[in-house]
């Protein structure tokens, strides 16, 4: 957990670093081209064109929080509205909700985000939306359920006795004692946001060239294994300790606030 | 009935779904097989030739009804059925998803349940480390680094195709590490649950050494979650497969769907979606179907929640 924390700290400054140097990751210098990380003063060395290995994978750290802040926030705020209203208001509600929830649910992993993306085109926007519509499905089950196990607790009958309508019903008593297990959603979430936005990258159809993403870069730096492995090697270390990180800290969380089911059917 | 009724309806969501993609696109499938610079003329009598200028609703139903009688329409760019293009390709995905299904269970297993009975020592804890890395590493790095080891520096494997029987080894590999991960933890754990059981005690107490106690009484017990997600995983590595195929140019339908995607041949791209979805999940279909068959406790469960 403590781990996990220090590289997302890092990983967060990082993308600051991005934006608030004045790096040049686009910068084409044929001079430093596949150079060497650790050559000629430059960290972590150029890559085909000879831009600056090291402000793209700034750069890339900004493009990957951004997107996974956007599609989780979006996905989780949507999928538990919609799980909660299912799981309150019951019913014809409920069956229609759910029968949704299943369609959604058969396109395993991340087919639907890229028959998405193939549809909608790629771009940062697009994969956000794309990233939303696949990931509300996991928060609007989590949700329904919650509020299943909830409705019946005393200070829910209390709430609605006293007259208080199902808006309030469901921010005031039941949002509260839901908001832990979303927590740790959220941070699996974001796991699977970074590696999803990568993998579309990686397939040509999220972040378009000239941006830097980490899933680009290895989709570039794939061509020049044999010449220059660290255009692969740096990018894909970077990926993976956000991932790490991400689902050690979605561990810590779950084993901090006794939460035993964690996105299982 | 009320699963298989489920399963109809959701399956006529999601052929709804893929056929919504489809119409609501900000393109035109005219431009792709015309180009830009066509009359006007021409446009409209290609879209009267495709039925483009039909209702929604009809064209609707005209897919629905070509889909029951195996039709997925034609490409645009391969002027050939697109039902025929997937069949060429899928016997190379499925042998692809069934090695890396070995893969699976060739590490799952023995890891699985040597931790499970060397609980908190070095084994444990280093199956554990493996776990998260799996998880965490992606498919289209860890080929790429495979590939980097033992086809570049090792010389002992072919970097990508498939020309010869060593070429699935790397694929393999890079598609069932991540997948072997999660079955290994939930092996673990599920053998864990049982292993605190009253029967296991008597087992024990009959005189079985503590190896034919987990071998005979522990396992079968604690195999009904694994296979569950054994069968979610078919799903997850028909979907993982697109990926590790772009990465090893391995000639099955996920590159297929990268090209037809590049090309903008929407109902290529669809019918492989398609064919993905409706297989994940008639698979968990028949997952269930066998549960009950393996398991007669959980055959009230299905009517209910």
């Amino acid at each position: 957990m403590r781990l996990g924390l220090v590289v997302v700290v890092v990983w967060v400054v990082a993308a600051l670093a991005g934006v608030v140097l004045p790096l040049r990751p686009d910068d084409i210098d044929l001079h430093a081209m596949f150079l060497p990380p650790g050559a000629d003063g430059s960290l972590l060395g150029g890559d085909e064109l000879g831009r600056s290995l090291g402000a793209r994978v700034l750069a890339g750290a900004g493009i990957s929080l951004l997107v996974a802040l956007a599609s989780v926030s979006i996905s989780a705020v949507l999928g538990t509205l919609i799980g909660s209203v299912a799981g309150y208001l019951g019913g014809w509600w409920d069956r229609v909700i759910s029968r949704l929830i299943e369609v959604f649910l058969a396109f395993p992993g991340l087919l639907l985000a890229i028959a998405l993306a193939a549809f909608l085109g790629p771009g940062i926007g697009n994969v956000v939306i794309a990233l939303s519509l696949m990931g509300w499905v996991g928060y609007a089950r989590l949700a329904r359920n919650q509020v299943l196990s909830l409705r019946e607790r005393e200070h829910v009958l209390a709430g609605v006795a006293l007259g208080r309508r199902t808006p309030g019903i469901i921010r005031l008593h039941l949002l509260p004692l839901m908001l832990a297990p979303i927590l740790v959603e959220t941070s699996y979430g974001i796991a699977s946001a970074v590696i999803a936005e990568a993998s579309l990258s990686f397939l040509g159809l999220g972040v378009q060239p000239p941006q830097a993403s980490w899933g680009s870069m290895i989709r570039e730096g794939v061509r020049y294994l044999l010449v220059a492995p660290h255009l692969v090697l740096i990018p894909g270390v970077a990926l993976s300790f956000v991932v790490l990180a991400a689902n050690l800290l979605g561990d810590g969380l779950r084993d901090r606030m006794d939460i035993t089911s964690h996105n299982r059917r | 009935m009320q699963r298989a009724f489920d399963t109809i309806l959701v399956l006529l969501g999601v052929v709804t779904l893929v056929f919504f993609l489809g119409a609501v696109i900000p393109g035109d499938p005219v431009d792709v097989m015309l180009g830009e610079h066509a009359s006007s003329a021409d446009r409209e009598a290609l879209r009267a030739a495709l039925g483009l200028d039909q209702p929604l609703h009809l064209r609707w139903a005209d897919y629905l009804l070509g889909l029951l009688q195996g039709d997925l329409g034609n490409s645009l760019v391969r002027s050939r059925p697109v039902a025929d293009l997937i069949a060429e390709r899928l016997p190379a995905t499925l042998s692809m998803a069934l090695a890396a299904f070995g893969v699976i269970l060739v590490i799952a297993f023995p890891l699985g349940m040597l931790a499970a009975r060397y609980k908190g020592g070095a084994l444990d804890r280093g199956a554990a480390a493996f776990a998260l890395l799996g998880q965490s590493i992606p498919n289209f790095w860890l080929g790429p680094m495979l590939v980097l080891l033992f086809s570049i520096q090792l010389g002992w494997l072919p970097v990508s195709g498939r020309e010869s029987a060593a070429s699935i080894i790397l694929p393999a590999i890079t598609l069932g590490t991540s997948l072997a991960a999660v079955s290994m933890r939930m092996l673990r754990s599920s053998l864990l649950e049982v292993l605190e059981q009253d029967f296991m005690r008597t087992a024990r107490s009959k005189g079985l050494s503590r190896a034919q106690a987990i071998y005979r009484h522990a396992l079968p017990n604690a195999l009904l979650p694994v296979v569950t997600l054994l069968s979610l995983q078919l799903g997850a590595l028909l979907s993982g497969a697109v990926i590790t195929e772009v990465v090893f140019a391995w000639p099955g339908i996920g590159s297929l769907l990268i090209d037809a995607i590049r090309q903008r041949d929407y109902p290529l791209i669809q019918g492989v979606v398609l064919l993905i979805a409706v297989g994940y999940v008639l698979i968990n279909l028949l997952t269930d179907i066998l549960l009950r068959w393996l398991d007669p406790r959980t055959a009230g469960e299905g009517g209910q929640g």
